[in-house]
C-alpha cells in the first residue's frame, strides 16, 4: 500500500480526557482505496480516534491530515471529503427509505444530474429497492444499518469513516453490508472502521490492534499471523475442562484455552511440545484426537500481544 | 477424530428444556413454527439466526413471558403455559445491556439482586461470597461498579444472574466488545457452572461466541434448520465451497450471483466465497462467467467453510432469510 498517496495520515494523534489518555499517540498511514480497520475491545480508544478523524472532536495532542486537509486546524474543512457513520446515525425514522436518501442528498447538494445515477448503484448493492417506500421505523436492526450507510454514501466522500457498523447486526445482513463498503472501495473510496470483531477483521486489508488507546501492531491480519512468536495446536480432547489444567502444567506451553471441544495450546515455535502435551493429557486418563498446529487467530495475536506488553 | 466430545448425558429425566411443536401467531404471521428440540443438564446450547427468524419469540416463550399459541414445554420441569411465573422465578438471565447499577458498589448491587431474585436471607452470605469468589471481584468488593471495566462487569453481571442457583441461564450476546482475554475468561465461568449441572441457553449473532457451545440451533422463517455440534455442521455442509480471489469483488458477487449452479456468492473481505451445487462443473464454469464480464481471476481454491458461511449456506437452503 505504500505506493499510494495517503489519504489518512495520523501523527502522533493524541486525546486526554482529564488523567486519561483515550488516544495516545497514534500515528498510521492509509493509502487511497484501502480498508483499514482500528480493532480493539472497548475502551481501546476507536470511537475517539474515529470522532478526531471527522472533525467532531479536537485532538488534545498530534494530528491527522484527511485528504491532505488537517484536523486540527481546519476540523470544518475536513468534512467536505468524508462520510462518518457513527453507533447512533441519525435516521428519520418517521421518513421513508427514500426520503432519507433524498434528505441526506439535498444535505449535501448532491446535482440533480448526478442523483439518479447514485441512488441506483445504492438500492442495487444495499437490496434495499424492494424497500423504499418503507418507514424507515419500521425497518430491522440490520436493514436500518444498511440505509444508514447509503445515506452516509450518497455524496461519493473520499473518506467513509464507519464505528461499528456491523455492531448487532446478523451475518447475512453483514454480509450485504461489507458488500456495499467494498463496491466503494473498488471505486477508490478510502475507508477507516472500527469492530471489536476479530474474524472479522481478518478480512480488511490491513488494521491497527488498539488496546488501551496503544498501537500494539499495525499490518495485514495475514502478516500478523505469521509474525505471531508462538505457535497454536489444536487438541480435540474429551473433558475438555480438566483437560486444560492438565495441558497448562507441560513444561513449555504459555497457555491453554478450552474452544468448544478442543483445546487451543499456545506453545514456542519448534518445540516438541505436541507430543509432550498429548502423552501428558492421556496419562491423565483423556482420550486426544489429532493434535493438529493450525493458523493462530487475529484473537489469538491479539491475546499473545498483550500479555507481551504487560 | 476419536476423542468424545463434554456431551451431556441425554438421559430424559436431564432434560431441561423440552419442547414439542412449539408455535407462536401474531395474526397471520407465524413466527414460530412447529419447533421441536431438547436441552440437556449442563449442555452449553448456542441459538443462531438473522432478524426475523423468531428466536427472540422462541426465548420470550421459554422464560415464561409469551404464551405459545399451540404445542408444549417444560423448562426446569414447569410447564411454559401454566406455570409462567414459577418459570420466572426458576431461571436466570443476563442481556448485553445488563441492568447493573453503577453508582452502588459491587457488594451493594449482589445485595439487592439477591433480594429481587428471592434468595433466602440464610443463604445470603454465602452466595455473595460465591459470586465475589467467582467472579474475582473480591478485592473489588467495595468498588463503585462504574469503575469497573466492562469485562470485569460482564462477570459481576453473570454473577448476579445466578445468585438464586437457577438451573437454567439464559445469555444474549454476552461478550459483545470485550476483549479476548476477558472473553475467555467469561466462557471458563461459564464452563464451570455448566459443569456443575447448569444449562447454558446462549442466544448470539457471533460466531466467535457460537464457537464455545456445545451444541448449537440454528433457527430461520420461523423453525429450526440446523441443529448439532459445531464441529459436525462444519463437516456437513451439504455444498461444495470455493474461495476466489478476483480483480474487483464486488462485480464478481454481481457477476456470480444467480447464475445456474451457483447458490450463494457473497464477499469474504477482498475475496470472494461461491457455494456451488457441483465442484467439478464450477471448476469449468466459474472462469468463463468472469472472463465473460472482464474480471480477472487471480485464484480459485476449494476451501473448507467456516461457522459463517455454513450459517449463511443453511439460511439460503430454508428460504432465505426474511427481509425487511
Amino acid at each position: 500500500m505504500i505506493d499510494r498517496p495517503a489519504m489518512v495520515a495520523l501523527d502522533g494523534l493524541t486525546r486526554r480526557f482529564g488523567d486519561i489518555l483515550a488516544v495516545d499517540a497514534l500515528t498510521l498511514s492509509v493509502g487511497r482505496g484501502e480498508l483499514f480497520g482500528l480493532v480493539g475491545p472497548d475502551g481501546a480508544g476507536k470511537t475517539t480516534t474515529l470522532r478526531m478523524l471527522a472533525g467532531v472532536l479536537r485532538p488534545s495532542g498530534g494530528d491527522a491530515r484527511l485528504n491532505g486537509v488537517s484536523v486540527a486546524r481546519d476540523p470544518e474543512g475536513v468534512k467536505h471529503s468524508i462520510a462518518y457513520m457513527s453507533q447512533r446515525f441519525g435516521l428519520y425514522t418517521d421518513l421513508t427509505v427514500a426520503e432519507n436518501i433524498e434528505f441526506y442528498a439535498d444535505l449535501y447538494r448532491v446535482p440533480r444530474a448526478a442523483r439518479e445515477a447514485r441512488l441506483d448503484r445504492l438500492y442495487r448493492f444495499s437490496a434495499l429497492g424492494p424497500f423504499r417506500d418503507r418507514l424507515a421505523g419500521q425497518l430491522s436492526g440490520g436493514m436500518k444499518q444498511k440505509l444508514a450507510l447509503s445515506c452516509c454514501l450518497v455524496h461519493e466522500p473520499a473518506i467513509l469513516l464507519l464505528d461499528e457498523p456491523t455492531f448487532g447486526v446478523d451475518p447475512i445482513s453483514r454480509r450485504d453490508l461489507w458488500l456495499i463498503v467494498h463496491e466503494m472501495v473498488a471505486h477508490g473510496t478510502t475507508v477507516v472502521v472500527s469492530t471489536a470483531y476479530l474474524d472479522e477483521a481478518e478480512r480488511f486489508d490491513r488494521l491497527v490492534l488498539l488496546h488501551k488507546g496503544r498501537s500494539l501492531a499495525i499490518d495485514t491480519a495475514a502478516a500478523l499471523q505469521a509474525a505471531m512468536s508462538a505457535a497454536i495446536l489444536s487438541v480435540p480432547v474429551d473433558r475438555v475442562r480438566e483437560a486444560r489444567l492438565v495441558a497448562e502444567r507441560v513444561p513449555g506451553v504459555h497457555r491453554a484455552a478450552v474452544f468448544g471441544d478442543r483445546l487451543h495450546v499456545t506453545v514456542e515455535i519448534g518445540d516438541e511440545a505436541a507430543a509432550r502435551v498429548a502423552d501428558a493429557l492421556r496419562a491423565a486418563g483423556h482420550v486426544v484426537g489429532d493434535v493438529r498446529r493450525i493458523v493462530p487467530t487475529l484473537e489469538d495475536v491479539f491475546i499473545h500481544r498483550i500479555a507481551g506488553a504487560a | 477424530m476419536s476423542a468424545l466430545p463434554d456431551g451431556p448425558a441425554v438421559a430424559p429425566s436431564d432434560r431441561v428444556v423440552v419442547v414439542e411443536e412449539l408455535t407462536r401467531r401474531f395474526g397471520t404471521f407465524t413466527a414460530v413454527d412447529h419447533v421441536t428440540f431438547d436441552v440437556g443438564r449442563g449442555e452449553v446450547f448456542g441459538f443462531l439466526g438473522p432478524n426475523g427468524a423468531g428466536k427472540t419469540t422462541t426465548i420470550k416463550m421459554l422464560t415464561g413471558l409469551l404464551q405459545p399459541t399451540s404445542g408444549r414445554g417444560t423448562v426446569a420441569g414447569f410447564d411454559l403455559r401454566r406455570d409462567t411465573e414459577a418459570i420466572k422465578r426458576n431461571i436466570g438471565y443476563m442481556s448485553q445491556l445488563f441492568s447493573l447499577y453503577g453508582d452502588l458498589t459491587v457488594e451493594e448491587n449482589i445485595r439487592f439482586f439477591a433480594g429481587l431474585n428471592g434468595v433466602p436471607r440464610a443463604r445470603r452470605d454465602a452466595r455473595r461470597d460465591w459470586v465475589l469468589e467467582m467472579a474475582g471481584l473480591t478485592d473489588a468488593r467495595t468498588r463503585l461498579t462504574r469503575e469497573l471495566s466492562l469485562g470485569w462487569k460482564q462477570r459481576l453481571a453473570l454473577g448476579t444472574a445466578v445468585l438464586h442457583e437457577p438451573p437454567i441461564l439464559f445469555l444474549d450476546e454476552p461478550t459483545s466488545g470485550v476483549d479476548p482475554i476477558s472473553r475467555r475468561a467469561f466462557w471458563d465461568l461459564i464452563y464451570q457452572l455448566a459443569s456443575q449441572g447448569t444449562t447454558v441457553f446462549v442466544s448470539t449473532h457471533y460466531m466467535e461466541e457460537a464457537e464455545y457451545c456445545n451444541r448449537l440451533a440454528l433457527m430461520n422463517r420461523g423453525r429450526i434448520v440446523a441443529l448439532d455440534r459445531p464441529a459436525v455442521l462444519r463437516a456437513s455442509m451439504p455444498s461444495p465451497l470455493f474461495e476466489l480471489e478476483t480483480g474487483d469483488g464486488p462485480r464478481s458477487v454481481e457477476a456470480l450471483a444467480g447464475t445456474p449452479g451457483v447458490i450463494e456468492a457473497g464477499l469474504y473481505g477482498r475475496l470472494v466465497h461461491v457455494l456451488v451445487c457441483d465442484a467439478a462443473a464450477a471448476r469449468a464454469e466459474l472462469p468463463a462467467l468472469l472472463a465473460a464480464k472482464g474480471i480477472a481471476l487471480v485464484r480459485m481454491d476449494a476451501v473448507e467453510p467456516s461457522l459463517e458461511d455454513v450459517f449463511v449456506a443453511l439460511v439460503h437452503a430454508s428460504g432465505g432469510a426474511v427481509e425487511g
